[in-house]
């Protein structure tokens, strides 16, 4: 791996960053033999701090790979996760492609745009729910597929959606964890999955530890959710010690850590 | 014979381990290949086992390799951006069997004298992702990953990536162009990847599926492997079963039973009761079968190739009698627009264009020379609406969209007539 030491200039574009965020910007840029690699993760990260893709989040990245503004910002218009307006706490997706689609996807997008009040492509006026339909997930023996912050729930229903809405809504988790979900809201699954998952995700970014943006729902008793990979809390913490009711029912899964 | 599930359905809750994959016989391969047979020995066994690609275009892996340029550096890069819709398959060896598709990883980098590879995973799989992550760390701990891999000499890095939702990244050079920190718009080729890759070094792009089979490749020989199954579709393959069937799920076969027996055997048949209409043999990008024609037809890469359609990427969609085809076509067309990266003027427009005309027919302002103009618009992108497609586009994505279009006519024109004709437009 490339060794990385920032320039004082790129540390300082970043020093409002959290300390965990720009640790990982580091490590993130030593993964790659050219600097420029590291703009999808770094829009992440900054994502993270920002909660979407700012113009300033797209200047300081472009100062850490070497790029422009403008070319930073041609680069997360390409790609669909990178959210360039603020997003709601949870983005619900719906997948409306061919096998989801034969199986009554639509109903399921239409049950959760009339149950939030939020049309497809769009962020309620609390700030708690967006709601997208979203191309193939890659769960289609589990049609159909519906993903809050890009965790997934297979075989949902359009009574199963509204509910899932109405528990985003009113119990607003701080984690959501695939496998709460899937018991709560889903059904028959494309296969068989293992292990429950006890990492899930804290924001409307993909759940994954060098990004700092998962955490666990199943922390260790009297402990603090912490981000597996990296042995440290997670950029939002989560208090087992007093979870939210949502997750008292996370508890109940028989899983164990992966 | 069982390759690639063997471990996931024998040890449900901990396949993904590194302590699982040791005690059922895992990294035994990486020492037989760095002790035993050498690079050259591990690149032999793969040419001699036949495999195919299996991300969808069925190419010769062991001849992908033969094409790498001795320019150094080289890399590696996994293709585990699967997107094609209807394909689940390589999710599951991601989530369930990490390490076996790592080990595939360091046999492959070791064979091609590559000392960084690449996990390409796309950006909606943070499971399947968080799962690698977790096995490339321990193989560091154990020494499979880092300097000088078990004593070996041999060094090997491994980056997990992740994607940001774009289909187009699945095509190699695109995938290439994300992971430099680009949009990830396809290349021109030549030159091809391994001559002219990533930052314009040798680079050799494989799926997951393909090499996640190559630890047992090593282990029991290559000439084992081809011995698997019809000639020229070596090996076992995972299909992915979905929409109108029962029994949805991967299944991991060997190819040259005729479809009946995948749909109706595997997938346990139609759904609700109802009639087989039509399904799709490898993805959505693949014409459509029909059981009039096809449900003979050996489920083969070349046995499908022949008749019009592909294996692809093993993704067998299912649509029963009770499907409004026009609706289905319109649905996998308007998947290729929103997913056209633009670079092309015949798919960016043509797709469009195809979508659009769709949506007005089905929604009952069809014209009669609405029929004539998809075809023309097809055309445009896809001239002769050949098999296997010519293209009028730097990568097959356009004429992709046009598969579905050419299906629908050539089963269902009586349908999309009587749609039009009941419309007032």
């Amino acid at each position: 791996m490339r060794p990385v030491v920032l320039t004082a200039e790129e540390s300082a574009a970043i020093s409002e960053w959290s300390e965990n965020s720009q640790r990982r910007a580091v490590e993130v840029l030593s993964q790659y033999p050219e600097k420029r690699s590291a703009v999808m993760p770094l829009l992440y990260i900054s994502m993270i701090e920002n909660q979407y893709v700012t113009e300033e989040g797209m200047r300081q990245v472009g100062l850490l790979t070497g790029l422009s503004p403008a070319q930073v910002q041609s680069i997360a218009s390409f790609y669909t996760m990178y959210k360039r307006q603020p997003v709601g706490r949870y983005l619900v997706g719906v997948c409306t492609s061919i096998s989801c689609f034969l199986l009554g996807a639509d109903e399921v997008l239409a049950a959760i745009e009339d149950e939030s009040g939020v049309p497809d492509g769009e962020t309620g006026g609390d700030g708690i729910l967006s709601v997208e339909h979203v191309e193939c997930n890659g769960a289609c023996g589990g049609a159909p597929v519906v993903l809050v912050n890009w965790e997934m729930i297979e075989s949902v229903t359009p009574d199963k959606a509204r509910e899932l809405v109405r528990w985003l809504r009113d119990g607003q988790p701080e984690v959501v964890n695939t496998e709460e979900m899937q018991q709560l809201f889903g059904g028959a699954r494309s296969f068989d999955w293992g292990v429950k998952e006890a990492e899930g995700a804290i924001l409307p970014v993909p759940a994954f530890g060098p990004y700092g943006s998962v955490a666990s729902s199943l922390p260790p008793q009297g402990g603090v959710a912490t981000d597996p990979s990296q042995g440290e809390s997670a950029h939002r913490e989560v208090d087992a010690s007093d979870p939210p009711a949502s997750h008292r029912s996370a508890s109940s899964l028989n899983g164990e850590p992966s | 014979v069982k390759i690639l599930t063997e471990r996931m359905e024998a040890h449900r809750g901990d396949s993904h381990t590194i302590e699982r994959y040791e005690a059922t016989g895992g990294y035994r391969a990486l020492r037989k290949g760095l002790f035993e047979l050498g690079a050259a020995g591990v690149a032999a066994e793969v040419k001699a086992s036949n495999i195919r690609g299996r991300g969808g275009a069925n190419f010769p892996a062991g001849v992908k390799w033969g094409f790498l340029a001795p320019t150094k550096p080289a890399y590696l890069v996994v293709n585990a951006d699967e997107s094609e819709p209807g394909t689940y398959k390589d999710r599951q060896l991601l989530e369930r069997d990490p390490h076996q598709l790592i080990e595939g990883v360091i046999l492959t980098s070791y064979a091609l004298a590559v000392n960084h590879a690449f996990i390409y995973i796309r950006g909606e799989y943070p499971k399947p992702a968080r799962r690698v992550q977790q096995a490339v760390e321990q193989a560091y701990e154990r020494g499979y990953l880092g300097t000088d891999i078990l004593g070996s000499g041999f060094d090997i890095d491994v980056t997990v990536h992740l994607g940001g939702g774009a289909y187009i990244c699945g095509e190699e050079s695109a995938l290439l162009n994300s992971l430099e920190g680009r949009r990830g718009e396809p290349r021109i080729k030549p030159p091809f990847p391994a001559v002219e890759g990533l930052y314009s070094k040798p680079t050799i792009v494989n799926n997951v599926e393909t090499l996640s089979n190559v630890p047992w490749i090593v282990n029991n020989g290559g000439t084992a492997y081809a011995g698997i199954g019809p000639d020229t579709s070596a090996g076992t393959r995972l299909i992915s079963l979905s929409g109108h069937i029962n029994k949805p799920g991967n299944y991991e076969i060997v190819m040259g039973m005729p479809w009946r027996e995948v749909i109706y055997d595997i997938g346990g048949g139609i759904s609700d009761g109802r009639e087989l209409k039509a399904w799709i043999p490898g993805g959505s990008s693949a014409p459509w079968f029909v059981p009039a024609e096809h449900l003979d037809t050996p489920a083969t890469i070349d046995d499908v190739g022949k008749h019009g359609s592909m294996m692809g990427s093993g993704a067998v969609i299912v649509m029963d009698d009770s499907t409004d085809m026009v609706a289905a076509a319109h649905r996998i067309v308007r998947f290729y627009a929103h997913e056209s990266c633009g670079q092309c003027t015949p798919c960016r427009e043509g797709t469009s264009w195809l979508e659009r005309i769709l949506y007005r027919i089905m929604s009952g302002r069809g014209r009669p020379e609405d029929i004539d103009l998809l075809l023309d618009v097809s055309d445009g992108i896809s001239p002769g609406l050949a098999w296997p497609p010519l293209m009028t586009t730097i990568c097959p994505l356009g004429p992709s969209a046009t598969a579905p279009v050419v299906s629908l006519m050539q089963y269902f024109r009586p349908e999309v007539e009587a749609m039009i004709g009941g419309g007032d437009g």
